[in-house]
C-alpha cells in the first residue's frame, strides 16, 4: 500500500515537473537575463563615472596607428591609411600568403573579417572576432581601432586557423553590407592600379 | 627587447624592457612575460623577412621568443563577437 502510494508520489511530482518546467526554465531565464542587466547597467554608469575623453581616445588611435605601422609592411599601411582596412591574403590554400592566393581576407576596425574570392570579389564568409581586455582599464573592453585591426593581422598572420576557429561564422551581410564590401574591393582595385600594386590584376572583376 | 601590451583608451603600453643577454634582466621580462599569459594576453612576436615581408609570431612562452626579437605585443585573447546581432549590418 505504502509503496504503492509512494510510487504514485513520485510519478505526480515528475508529471507536474514536467508540466512545469518550460515556464520554470523561463522564469531562471528573464532572472539571468535581468541580473545581466542590472550588472551592465552599473558598469555603464561606471564607465559614465569615468567618463568619455575624446582627447584620451584620439592620443591612444595615435599611438596604435604607429605601432601598426611599424608592424606591418609599408604598403599594407598605405592601404590601411587610405582605405580604412587591410587586406591579408589566406595562407591555407594555393599560393598562401601571396598575390594570387586563392582567397583573402578584409580586416576592418571592430568589424568582422570577410572573407573573400581575389579572382572574383565573391564574398565568403564574414569571421566575427574580438579581442575584448576584460581589465577594462578606463571603463571599456575595446581596443583603439588600429590596435583592433593590429591583433587581427597578427592573429591571421601566425595562426589563422586557429584565429577563424576563435571566430564566429556568418554568411555574408551579417554585419557588413555586402554591397559596402564590393564598393570597398572596387576601391581597392582602383588603389591598387594608381600606386602599382602586385594585386592588381587579381581582382579585376571585382571592380 | 620590449614587452608592449595594447590597452584599450591608451594604446600600448611598455610592460618591461632588457637586454635578454643579462641574466637579471632577462629574469624580469620572463617574470613580465608570464604574468601577461596569466592575464589572459595572446604574445605576438612582430618580424620581418629577408624579402622584407613582414609577419607575426605567436608565442606561449618566452622561451618560443627569437633572442633577437626587439619587441614582443600582448593582446586580449580572441573571442567570438557579435554572435546575436543579425540587426546591426553597416553600409557606409
Amino acid at each position: 500500500m505504502l509503496l504503492g502510494l509512494g510510487t504514485a508520489a513520485i510519478v505526480l511530482v515528475v508529471l507536474l515537473w514536467e508540466l512545469a518546467r518550460p515556464d520554470a526554465l523561463c522564469a531562471y531565464a528573464a532572472v539571468r537575463e535581468r541580473v545581466r542587466s542590472l550588472l551592465e547597467r552599473a558598469r555603464s554608469r561606471e564607465t559614465a563615472q569615468l567618463g568619455y575623453d575624446p582627447g584620451r581616445e584620439r592620443r591612444a588611435e595615435q599611438r596604435a596607428r604607429e605601432l601598426l605601422r611599424s608592424c606591418i609592411e609599408e604598403r599594407d599601411w598605405a592601404m590601411y591609411r587610405d582605405l580604412g582596412f587591410l587586406r591579408v591574403w589566406g595562407g591555407l590554400g594555393e599560393r598562401a600568403h601571396a598575390a594570387g592566393a586563392s582567397y583573402a581576407y578584409l580586416i576592418y576596425p571592430h568589424r568582422p573579417i570577410v572573407a573573400y574570392v581575389p579572382q572574383t570579389g565573391a564574398l565568403l564568409n564574414e569571421y566575427c572576432v574580438a579581442f575584448p581586455d576584460r581589465s577594462r582599464p578606463y571603463g571599456s573592453a575595446r581596443l583603439p581601432d588600429s590596435d583592433d585591426v593590429l591583433a587581427k593581422w597578427m592573429a591571421l598572420k601566425a595562426d589563422e586557423r586557429r584565429l577563424i576557429e576563435q571566430a564566429n561564422m556568418h554568411l555574408p551581410g551579417r554585419q557588413i553590407d555586402p554591397e559596402r564590401v564590393r564598393r570597398d574591393l572596387a576601391r581597392l582595385v582602383r588603389w591598387e592600379r594608381e600606386t602599382g600594386g602586385d594585386g592588381a590584376t587579381d581582382i579585376v572583376r571585382a571592380a | 627587447m620590449k614587452l608592449l601590451r595594447m590597452k584599450p583608451g591608451h594604446g600600448e603600453i611598455l610592460v618591461a624592457e632588457g637586454d635578454v643577454e643579462i641574466q637579471e634582466e632577462e629574469e624580469r621580462l620572463i617574470e613580465a612575460f608570464r604574468k601577461e599569459l596569466d592575464a589572459g594576453m595572446w604574445a605576438a612576436v612582430p618580424s620581418e623577412r629577408r624579402d622584407g615581408r613582414r609577419e607575426a609570431e605567436l608565442v606561449k612562452s618566452f622561451a618560443e621568443v627569437p633572442r633577437d626579437a626587439e619587441r614582443v605585443i600582448f593582446f586580449p585573447r580572441a573571442a567570438g563577437g557579435a554572435q546575436g546581432s543579425a540587426g546591426t549590418r553597416t553600409a557606409r
